[in-house]
């Protein structure tokens, strides 16, 4: 396909400063990764209004909320291991228990961190900030949409998660698209089975679409860039019209969009389903599109997924 | 050093012991909550609210405002008992403290009037406290900012990530106080983690460190004005104390750390002690 790439970390930091220059209480905290999670563009354009604490990612989230509750607009960064992982109880104490306007925007999120191993590949951030009361979380699927949400996140009150991708997207909206909260977007319309990706595994998604239509198949492909809340309707649409859904998400099949998926199927309307992701095991050190190869999370590995999925189904 | 009217001194003690009733009132109808910690840090809450911050009642998210964080959280009944008697709810109120239909929450939330930041999970509430003491320098609002700390709650590792940073950035508008009464829920606190010398390791984080009597109102008086003409740092007062400081057979126990009056005999015994307290003042 002829897509244009564009990295969303530098989408994140450019917008940023447009907030900035817009909006007085936007402040940006960062913990010693804000070259690669690009808070430095703020930091370089906004010093006053940027607190890079060093090593303290528990710390910085504390402090976040003590911006947040003296009036200030945080975004906090990190990689999402850090952010979410390491300081997950000053997230839930600090910023969602009292709701407060933290944003927290970390990059890095899922096994296509590539070469630095399980130990920065987070795969279970999605399910540990799902899981907290307040908290709404959002995985944009390219940089176009990661500028809107940004901007959207900004001016809602409250706390949101955003997870950022570190490699470079495919741009599958334009720059005027809308960002609607909370709403799954049809990518590709089809009638014989559907899948519902997340962030960078919806290009892959589009693209194995193609290869099952070469196989004979329809394959309806849908973005749910809102984890939480999610679009309960554009869900069981797709179970009516299709009969059968995969979901497919750069992180633990547990805990993530397979497993919101299928609350929604089973309270809903119960068809068939299956999970794609990585399967309950941590990941390994290479190239990330050679990681999602190996895992089978690229084109080919999905549309090897689905048809072995729509086989079991058929059955 | 200036003189402190020694009716305010009395003022303040009977406050103390106030709250040292309210305490156990609230903690023994509850059947529930923290009367160690609570009793320990009286005195320097009353000196806090009913002295040394500005605050208004009325008007409890007044962007001025004088911030508190009480990062050991679980010392809420004294804290709570503070901000009602300054008339940020009813005191009657005090009274539903930690039952389903009140909004005095187990430990502080935003619920509560004149609460300005939620804790109760150790070792968050000086980043919190930085966050305000950082705000405040930005909006170039000259209010100040105090965090009470546990002594056993000073074992968490969040505390000094923050105590650096305070540090760094140099925020003379910040003061923590550590209730260094010694014991924990467990145990002693130097049977745990050896926590001496502390005076020395605050200081070495770049603090300026002054140590009192935690329950010498005119110490802790001092202590804070001192803070005050502080600059370039935070400060953090030292207030050695006693735990359950003021009911006999709490004292310098971890029994009562988590635990109310075992029945209503030593209910009444707790209140009768804090009543003889009173007429000495």
């Amino acid at each position: 396909m002829n897509w244009e790439y564009e990295s969303p970390r530098k989408a994140y930091g450019e917008t940023l400063i447009a907030l900035g220059k817009e909006r007085e209480d936007i402040v940006v905290m960062d913990a010693d990764l804000s070259t690669s999670t690009k808070t430095a563009m703020f930091g370089k354009e906004f010093p006053d209004r940027f607190f890079n604490v060093g090593l303290q990612e528990q710390n910085m989230m504390g402090i976040a909320a003590g911006l947040a509750r003296s009036g200030k607009t945080v975004f906090a960064s990190s990689f999402a291991v850090f952010a979410t992982g390491r300081a997950y109880d000053q997230v839930r104490q600090s910023i969602a228990y009292p709701k407060l306007n933290v944003n927290i925007v970390a990059t890095h999120g899922g096994v296509t961190v590539g070469e630095d191993g399980a130990s920065h590949q987070m795969i279970e951030d999605l399910g540990l900030m799902s899981g907290l009361p307040n908290m709404r979380v959002i995985a944009p699927l390219d940089s176009n949409e990661v500028r809107r949400v940004i901007r959207f996140v900004a001016k809602e009150h409250g706390p949101f998660y955003v997870r950022l991708t570190r490699t470079a997207l495919p741009n599958l909206t334009s720059e005027d698209d809308e960002f609607e909260f909370g709403k799954g977007r049809l990518m590709r319309d089809g009638a014989d089975a559907t899948i519902i990706a997340l962030g960078i595994e919806v290009s892959y998604s589009l693209l194995a679409a193609e290869i099952l239509k070469k196989e004979g198949y329809d394959i309806r492909v849908i973005n749910m860039s809102t984890i939480k809340p999610i679009d309960k309707d554009i869900i069981v649409k797709a179970a009516k019209d299709t009969g059968a859904i995969m979901t497919v998400e750069d992180h633990n099949i547990y805990n993530g969009l397979g497993s919101r998926v299928a609350e929604v199927l089973v309270e809903n309307y119960p068809v068939r389903m299956h999970r794609h992701g990585m399967k309950d095991r941590f990941g390994r050190s290479g190239k990330w599109n050679v990681l999602l190869e190996h895992y089978g999370m690229d084109d080919k590995g999905i549309a090897k997924e689905m048809l072995a999925f729509l086989k079991e189904v058929k059955k | 050093m200036s003189s402190i009217d020694p009716e305010k001194v009395k003022e303040l003690k009977r406050i103390a012991n106030d709250l040292r009733v309210w305490s156990i009132k609230m903690i023994y109808r509850a059947q529930s909550g923290h009367p160690g910690g609570a009793l320990s840090a009286a005195d320097i809450l009353a000196v806090l609210y009913f002295h040394e911050m500005r605050v208004d009642p009325k008007n409890p998210e007044w962007p001025d405002r004088d911030r508190f964080v009480l990062s050991k959280g679980h010392a809420s009944a004294a804290y709570y008992a503070a901000l009602a008697m300054r008339g940020f709810f009813p005191e009657e109120d005090l009274l539903t403290f930690r039952d389903v239909n009140s909004y005095l929450q187990g430990h502080p939330s935003l619920m509560v009037p004149g609460v300005d930041m939620c804790t109760g999970s150790l070792g968050q509430g000086l980043s919190a406290g930085i966050g305000m003491a950082l705000a405040g320098k930005m909006d170039k609002r000259d209010y100040r900012v105090y965090v009470l700390l546990g002594d056993g709650e000073i074992e968490e590792g969040n505390v000094w990530e923050a105590a650096m940073t305070a540090a760094t950035r140099k925020l003379d508008n910040l003061v923590a106080i550590v209730d260094r009464n010694k014991i924990q829920l467990d145990d002693f606190t130097d049977r745990m983690v050896e926590l001496d010398p502390l005076e020395e390791k605050w200081r070495g984080f770049g603090w300026r460190v002054i140590s009192i009597n935690g329950h010498d109102v005119t110490q802790i008086i001092r202590a804070l004005d001192e803070a005050k003409k502080t600059k370039g740092r935070p400060t953090v007062i030292i207030a050695h104390t006693v735990k359950g400081k003021g009911v006999s057979y709490m004292e310098n126990t971890a029994k009562y750390h988590g635990k109310p009056p075992q029945n209503e005999e030593e209910y009444e015994r707790a209140l009768k002690e804090l009543e003889e307290e009173r007429r000495k003042i």
